[in-house]
C-alpha cells in the first residue's frame, strides 16, 4: 500500500536512474551539478543541444563529452506532480482497485473470468494488467484475436448488467483492410462473447464512428465487422466525429465565448460551433448502448478506431446512466480510473502536458466532451448525482494541472514504469479528504435505476459555469440560490432534531410516564436518513 | 341540462362499429337507464355552460413511446370550450392528478385558446376556415397554449363529422361580439363573491384610496396627487376612473386632450424620482393646432421640469424601440417552434434549433426590453432622474416597460399579492387592449400582438436568474400565461376598465369598441427626447451600472437586474416545452430539486410543530403531515402540466441525422492518428 507520503521524490536516491535511463522521465535534477563522473574520468566539454529520440521527439538537453561517454542530460523540468509535497489524510490511489470492482459487479462467475496474461503489457501495452474475459477463451485465443484488433485491444468486459447479465465489451476495430480479411478467432471470440447471454441470438456491435470513417479505415488496415463474416452480430455506426472535429470545435466555442461573450447571434453562432450537437450524438451513441444492454436484453460491443476516445466515452457514459454506484463521488472516481486512465486513453497526447506544441494533431477534448455530457446528465438529473458541478469543475482543472499525477501519461504500463503512484498525489486525494465541497445536497440515492437523458438540443446548454466563468459578466451565484436555501433548510431541520430529542430527555425526566413520545423520534430518525 | 336533440339522432353516441374495440365498460351495459345521466357526469359543465355539438366516435391521437396510439371517445364543443370525453377514462389517482387544472381538464380547450384548426385531406394538412366543401378526416387543433391536439373522424358519423368540425370552426375563428363572451353567462349564473382588502389582497386600482394607498407606500405623495376627474369616464373612455398626476397639475389640462399629453404617474423610488408614462398627443396637420398642442405640452413640461421635480428623461417608446409589429412577427415564428404535429417533426428541427430560435428574434425582443428596463432603472436609481415613459396611447409598450421597471426596482411587485397588484395597475388600469392584443373575439388578426405574454416571459427571465426573490413560481407564471384564454376571470377580456365597467355590471348593453389607432409617431416627445440624452453616454452609464450591479452579491430584497447576455436569455421551457412528449426528462429536471425542497420544507414544519406541542407539553395525537409529492423523483419534467408517458422507462432517441459539418468535412474525413496499421 503506497500511501503518498512514503515515497516522496528523492533527488538522490533517482541520480543513477536518470543516468542510465538518458534524460526525458520529468525526474528532477540538480541543474548546477555536473554529471557523476568515474574515478579518472573527466569532462572535455558541453554543449546545448536539441536531441532527436527516435521515441519521444526532439529534446532540448546538454551533451557532455568525457574520456569515457558522450552523456545527454534533459533540461527540460519535470512536471509539478513530481515535485508536489502536498499530504492528505486519504490516499486517492487506493480508490480504484480492479479486482474489488470486478467483484462488486459479480465477476469473475461462471461466464467470464479474470486473466493476468497482461500482466507485464506484453499481450497489449496500452490495456491495464487485469482483464476480464469470457470463460470459455483461453489465453491462447485472446493471443490470436489480439493480432486482429488495432494495437491488440481484444474485446474485453466493462460492465455487466446485474439481473440481465448482458454485457458491455469494449476494444478497437477489426484490421479488416482493403482485402476484407477475416480472422476465424476473432470471429469465434465474438461467438463466445454472444453465447455468454443466452437470451438473445445476436450481439449487437456499435462502432462509434460514422460508416464512411469506418470505410476509409479499411485503407489503413482498420475497418469493421462485416456481415458476412459475423453472422451472429449487428453492427449500427453512431456517427461521432474524430478527435480532430472535436478539437476544431471547441476551439470555435473559444472563440464565440473570449474575450467577449457573443450577444445578438449568440444561438447561431453556438450553433456554428457544433459543440452541443457533438454532445448531443455522444449522449446518443450512450444511451442506445445503454438501452440495449437493459431493455434490448443484447451484449453490446463498443469499438471505434482504437478504442481509447470515443469508445471510452461511449462506454463510461453508459454504465453512468445503468450503474447508479458511478453516480456517487468514489463511484465516478472509480468510473474515471478505469474505463479512462486503466484503458488507455491517451492523456498525455490529448492534453500534451508539458509540451509546447500546442498544434499538434494528437491534441483533443475528448475527456473534457465525457464531462461535459456528464455535467449535461446532471442538469437534467439534478438530484441523481452525489457530487456537484464543483467536482466536475475540479476534475477539469487538475486535468490540465499537472498538480496530481492522475492525468499523466497515456496508458497504465507507463505509469507504472514512471512509479506514477509512488511519486506523485492522486486528484482524489485532494477530493476525498474535502467531499462536503463537492457534494450535491439534492442528491438521493436510488438503486437499481436507470437514467436516460434527453439528446435533445432543446435540453443541452453550453457549460456555461465552466467555459463562461472568467467572464466578470457572466458571474454566476455560487452556491446557486435554491441549493443555499436548501442548504438552510438541512441545518434547521437538524436542529430541530436535536431540540426535540432535548425536549424528549427533559420530558421523559419529568414525567416517568411519558405515553406515546418514544416512537415519534424513532420513526423520524430513518426517514431523515434516507436523505442521504 | 343537455338538449336532447343535440345528443340524439341516429343512435346518439352509442353507434355500433366493427372497426373497433368496444369502448363500453361493463357496468355500462348493465345499467342502460344510468347511460344518460353518467355522461352528463362525464362531461363537467360550469355554471352558464351550453353544449353546442358533439360527434362520437372520435380517435384522439396519445404520443407514447414514440409511437401514437389512439382513444375512442366522444368529441363536443360547449360555448366554453371543446373537450373530447374519451371512453377509457383510466383516471390515475396519484399524486400528479391532484395538481390539474381545476378549471381545464387535459383533454379541454377553451374556445380563446384555440389558435389554428388543420384538416388532413389524404395525408395533406390545410388550414381549416369559413364554409367547409369537405370534411377532413383527421382535425388537428393548435393551441395558444401550445397544445397540439389530434383527432381522427374516420369512424365517426359523417353527419357528425359535420356537425362537429363546422361547429368548431365556427365558434372559434368566426368573429364574435363582445356580449357573447362566456365570461358573461358565468357571472350571470355563478355567484359573485368579491371581498377586497388592500392589505393582504391584490388592490384592483378601481378606488381612490387604491391608489392613495399605492402613493403613500411608495412615499410618492409629496408630489403627487391621485385624482377623480375622471370618474364615470366623463373625461375620457381610455383611462382608468382614477389615477395619480403631478401635484400642480391642473385637473383642467386632463380633460383638454381627454387625457392625451398627461404625465401619469407609475411609480415613485425611495429618493424620489418618479416613473411617469404619457399618451402621445393626437398628430395634427393644421398648424394652428400644431401650434395649440405645443404651447400645452410646454405648459405641462414646465410644471414637472422645476422643483420639487427631478430632471426629467423622455423616453419614447413608439419611435426608436420595439414595435408591435416586431413583436407579432417574432412570437408567430417562435411559437410555431413548440407546435410540434410529431416524434418526426421534434428531431427534423432539432439540429437546426438554435438558429431556429433566433430566426425568430423572440428572444433577442426580450432582451431588448430587459435592457430598456434597466436603462431607465439606471436614470431613476443612479441619476435620480424621473422618467417620462411616451407611447401612442401608453398601453402597450408603456405598461411593459413600467412593470418590469417596478418589479427590478421594487421588491414589493416580487410578492404575489404585490405582483397581482402591479399587473392591475398598470396593465389592467393602464389600458392594455387584452380584448384585441389576444384577439378574443377574432375581429381583427393584425390586432393580435401578445405584449402581455412577452411581458411575462421578461419576468420570467428574471425568476429563472433570481428565482429566491420572488414569491412566485415559474409554475405561477405559466399558469397565468394560460388565464389569459379562459373566459371565466374577466382580468384578461377588455380593452379598458371602462369598457368592463360597462359591459360587466349590466351586460345587455351593447359593447364598446375603440376605434383602432394608427400607429402615428409624436414629434414633441421626439424632439425632447433627442435633447435630453445621446445615446453614446446612455451606453456608457448602462455599463457602468450593469456591471457594477453584478459585481456585487445580490441583495434579493433590494434592486434586481437581470442578466443579458446572449447565454443567460433561455427559453421559457416550463411553458413551451411542457406539451412535447420527446422533450420529457423522467424523472429529472427543475421539479425534482423543487420537491425535495417541498418535502424538506414540510419535514421542517411538522418538526416544530412537535417541537410546539412539547413546548405545551400537549401529547396531542401527531397528524402526520400530508406529504404532497411522494415519489417526487419519479415525477416527469412536464410535471405539473402534461401527464404523458407516465409508464415508459424507454428512452426517447433522436431520428435525425447529422448534419454537414460544412468546412470541417476534411478534418472529418481525417483518421484520430495517421499510423498505417498496414497489413499485418
Amino acid at each position: 500500500m503506497a500511501s503518498a507520503s512514503t515515497s516522496k521524490y528523492n533527488s538522490h536516491s533517482l541520480e543513477n536512474e536518470s543516468i542510465k535511463r538518458t534524460s526525458r522521465d520529468g525526474v528532477n535534477r540538480d541543474l548546477t551539478e555536473a554529471v557523476p563522473r568515474l574515478p579518472g574520468e573527466t569532462l572535455i566539454t558541453d554543449k546545448e543541444v536539441i536531441y532527436i529520440c527516435p521515441f519521444n521527439g526532439p529534446i532540448k538537453g546538454r551533451v557532455y563529452i568525457t574520456n569515457y561517454r558522450l552523456y545527454l542530460r534533459s533540461l527540460e523540468t519535470p512536471l509539478f506532480a513530481f515535485l508536489n509535497e502536498e499530504k492528505f489524510n486519504v490516499d486517492g490511489w487506493t480508490v480504484y482497485n480492479p479486482v474489488e470492482e470486478y467483484r462488486r459487479q459479480g465477476l469473475p462467475n461462471h461466464h467470464w473470468r479474470i486473466t493476468f496474461i497482461n500482466k507485464c503489457y506484453e499481450l497489449c501495452d496500452t490495456y491495464p494488467a487485469l482483464l476480464v474475459v469470457p470463460y470459455r477463451a483461453s489465453d491462447d485465443d485472446l493471443r490470436r484475436v489480439a493480432t486482429f484488433r488495432s494495437r491488440n485491444r481484444i474485446p474485453v468486459l466493462s460492465w455487466i448488467h446485474p439481473e440481465n447479465k448482458t454485457v458491455i465489451v469494449r476494444c478497437s476495430q477489426p484490421l479488416v483492410g482493403m482485402s476484407g480479411k477475416r480472422n476465424k478467432d476473432d470471429e469465434k471470440y465474438l461467438d463466445v462473447i454472444r453465447e455468454t447471454n443466452k437470451q438473445i441470438s445476436k450481439l449487437t456491435i456499435y462502432d462509434a464512428r460514422p460508416s464512411v470513417n469506418a470505410v476509409a479505415n479499411k485503407a489503413t488496415g482498420g475497418g469493421y465487422e462485416s456481415d458476412d463474416a459475423y453472422h451472429n452480430a449487428e453492427l449500427f455506426f453512431l456517427d461521432i466525429h474524430n478527435i480532430h472535429v472535436m478539437r476544431e470545435s471547441l476551439k470555435k466555442v473559444k472563440d464565440i465565448v473570449y474575450p467577449n461573450v457573443e450577444e445578438s447571434h449568440w444561438l447561431s453562432s453556438l450553433e456554428s460551433t457544433h459543440w452541443l450537437e457533438h454532445i448531443k450524438l455522444v449522449l446518443t451513441g450512450a444511451i442506445q448502448v445503454a438501452d440495449k444492454v437493459s431493455s434490448g436484453k443484447s451484449s453490446v460491443l463498443v469499438h471505434c478506431s482504437d478504442g481509447w476516445d470515443r469508445t471510452a466515452q461511449l462506454t463510461s457514459l453508459a454504465m453512468l446512466m445503468l450503474d447508479s454506484f458511478y453516480r456517487s463521488i468514489e463511484g465516478f472516481e472509480i468510473l474515471v480510473q478505469k474505463e479512462w486512465i486503466s484503458f488507455g486513453h491517451k492523456f498525455a497526447s490529448r492534453i500534451g502536458h508539458g509540451d509546447k506544441n500546442h498544434t499538434d494533431a494528437d491534441r483533443s477534448p475528448i475527456f473534457l466532451q465525457f464531462i461535459d455530457c456528464v455535467w449535461q446528465m446532471s442538469k437534467q438529473f439534478p438530484t441523481a448525482f452525489e457530487f456537484n458541478e464543483q467536482f466536475l469543475i475540479i476534475i477539469l482543472d487538475h486535468l490540465y494541472s499537472c498538480r496530481f499525477g492522475t492525468f499523466l501519461f497515456n496508458c497504465e504500463s507507463a505509469r507504472e514504469r514512471q512509479k506514477v503512484t509512488e511519486r506523485t498525489v492522486s486528484l482524489w486525494s485532494l477530493i476525498n479528504s474535502n467531499k462536503e465541497k463537492f457534494k450535491n445536497p439534492f442528491y438521493t440515492k436510488e438503486i437499481n435505476r436507470v437514467l436516460y437523458p434527453v439528446a435533445s438540443m432543446r435540453h443541452l446548454e453550453l457549460w456555461v459555469n465552466y467555459y463562461i466563468r472568467w467572464n466578470p459578466r457572466i458571474k454566476q451565484q455560487q452556491p446557486n440560490p435554491v441549493e443555499q436555501r436548501y442548504m438552510e433548510l438541512l441545518a434547521l431541520r437538524d436542529e430541530y432534531i436535536k431540540r426535540l430529542e432535548e425536549l424528549q430527555l427533559a420530558n421523559s425526566a419529568k414525567l416517568s410516564d411519558p405515553p406515546t413520545s418514544p416512537s415519534s423520534p424513532s420513526q423520524m430518525m430513518p426517514h431523515v436518513q434516507t436523505h442521504f | 341540462m343537455l338538449g336532447k336533440g343535440v345528443v340524439g339522432g341516429g343512435g346518439g353516441t352509442k353507434a355500433p362499429k366493427p372497426s373497433f374495440v368496444s369502448y363500453v365498460r361493463p357496468e355500462e351495459i348493465h345499467t342502460n337507464e344510468k347511460e344518460v345521466t353518467e355522461k352528463e357526469v362525464t362531461l363537467h359543465l360550469l355554471p352558464g355552460e351550453q353544449l353546442l355539438c358533439e360527434a362520437s366516435t372520435v380517435l384522439k391521437y396519445v404520443q407514447e413511446d414514440s409511437c401514437q396510439h389512439g382513444v375512442y371517445g366522444r368529441l363536443v364543443c360547449t360555448d366554453f370550450k371543446i373537450a373530447f370525453l374519451g371512453d377509457d377514462e383510466s383516471a390515475l389517482d396519484n399524486d400528479e392528478t391532484q395538481f390539474k387544472n381545476k378549471v381545464i381538464g387535459e383533454n379541454d380547450i377553451t374556445l380563446h385558446c384555440v389558435d389554428q384548426i388543420y384538416g388532413v385531406f389524404d395525408e395533406k394538412k390545410k388550414t381549416l376556415f369559413g364554409q367547409l366543401k369537405k370534411y377532413p378526416e383527421k382535425l388537428i387543433i393548435h393551441c395558444k397554449d401550445l397544445r397540439v391536439f389530434q383527432f381522427c373522424l374516420r369512424y365517426t358519423k359523417e353527419e357528425e363529422v359535420k356537425r362537429i368540425v363546422s361547429g368548431i370552426i365556427h365558434h372559434t375563428q368566426a368573429p364574435k361580439l363582445l356580449k357573447r363572451l362566456f365570461l358573461f353567462s358565468y357571472a350571470t349564473a355563478a355567484q359573485n363573491n368579491t371581498v377586497t382588502d388592500p392589505k393582504n389582497h391584490t388592490v384592483m386600482f378601481d378606488t381612490l384610496k387604491d391608489w392613495c394607498w399605492e402613493l403613500e407606500r411608495t412615499k410618492g405623495n409629496m408630489k403627487y396627487k391621485a385624482v377623480s376627474v375622471n370618474e364615470g369616464y366623463k373625461v375620457c373612455e381610455r383611462l382608468p376612473a382614477y389615477f395619480v398626476v403631478p401635484t400642480p397639475l391642473p385637473e383642467e389640462n386632463v380633460q383638454r386632450f381627454q387625457g392625451h399629453g398627461i404625465p401619469i404617474w407609475c411609480w415613485s423610488c425611495h429618493n424620489g424620482s418618479a416613473l411617469l408614462k404619457m399618451s402621445a398627443l393626437p398628430k395634427e396637420q393644421d398648424d394652428g393646432i400644431l401650434q395649440i398642442q405645443k404651447s400645452f405640452l410646454d405648459g405641462i413640461y414646465k410644471t414637472i421640469h422645476r422643483p420639487p421635480y427631478e430632471i426629467v428623461k423622455t423616453e419614447d417608446l413608439s419611435s426608436n424601440f420595439l414595435s408591435l409589429q416586431e413583436i407579432q412577427t417574432a412570437y408567430s415564428k417562435f411559437k410555431q417552434l413548440f407546435l410540434i404535429d410529431n416524434s418526426t417533426e421534434f428531431w427534423d428541427t432539432d439540429i437546426k434549433w438554435f438558429s431556429l430560435l433566433e430566426s425568430s428574434s423572440w428572444l433577442d425582443i426580450i432582451r431588448r426590453c430587459l435592457k430598456k428596463a434597466i436603462e431607465i432603472t439606471e436614470c431613476m436609481e443612479a441619476q435620480n432622474m424621473n422618467v417620462l415613459l411616451l407611447e401612442e396611447n401608453a398601453s402597450d409598450l408603456c405598461c411593459l416597460i413600467s412593470s418590469l421597471v417596478q418589479l427590478m426596482m421594487d421588491p414589493h411587485c416580487r410578492t404575489r399579492i404585490g405582483f397581482q397588484s402591479l399587473i392591475q395597475k398598470e396593465w389592467v388600469m393602464g389600458g392594455h387592449c387584452f380584448l384585441d392584443r389576444c384577439n378574443h373575439l377574432r375581429q381583427n388578426d393584425k390586432e393580435e400582438v401578445p405584449v402581455f405574454l412577452l411581458f411575462l416571459d421578461c419576468v420570467w427571465q428574471l425568476v429563472h436568474q433570481h428565482p429566491p426573490a420572488f414569491e412566485f413560481t415559474e409554475t405561477y407564471l405559466t399558469v397565468l400565461s394560460d388565464s389569459l384564454y379562459i373566459p371565466i376571470f374577466s382580468t384578461f377580456f377588455f380593452n379598458s376598465p371602462h369598457q368592463k365597467d360597462t359591459n360587466m355590471s349590466s351586460p345587455k348593453r351593447g359593447f364598446f369598441r375603440e376605434e383602432t389607432d394608427h400607429l402615428i409617431k409624436n414629434l414633441l416627445g421626439k424632439r425632447i427626447s433627442k435633447l435630453i440624452n445621446s445615446s453614446d453616454e446612455l451606453q456608457d452609464n448602462f455599463r457602468e451600472f450593469y456591471d457594477s450591479w453584478h459585481s456585487k452579491s445580490t441583495d434579493y430584497h433590494g434592486l434586481l437586474l437581470p442578466h443579458i447576455e446572449g447565454p443567460e436569455i433561455k427559453v421559457w421551457a416550463q411553458r413551451y416545452l411542457r406539451w412535447i412528449p420527446e422533450a420529457q426528462i423522467l424523472g429529472g429536471g427543475q421539479v425534482a430539486t423543487l420537491s425535495k425542497l417541498l418535502e424538506m420544507m414540510e419535514e421542517v414544519q411538522s418538526l416544530q410543530e412537535k417541537i410546539d406541542e412539547r413546548h405545551h407539553s400537549q401529547q396531542a395525537p401527531q397528524a402526520e403531515a400530508p406529504c404532497l409529492l411522494r415519489n417526487s423523483a419519479r415525477l416527469s419534467s412536464l410535471f405539473p402540466f402534461a401527464l404523458l408517458q407516465r409508464h415508459s422507462s424507454k428512452p426517447v432517441l433522436p431520428t435525425s441525422g447529422w448534419k454537414a459539418l460544412g468546412d470541417e468535412d476534411d478534418l472529418a474525413k481525417r483518421e484520430d492518428e495517421f499510423v498505417d496499421l498496414g497489413d499485418v
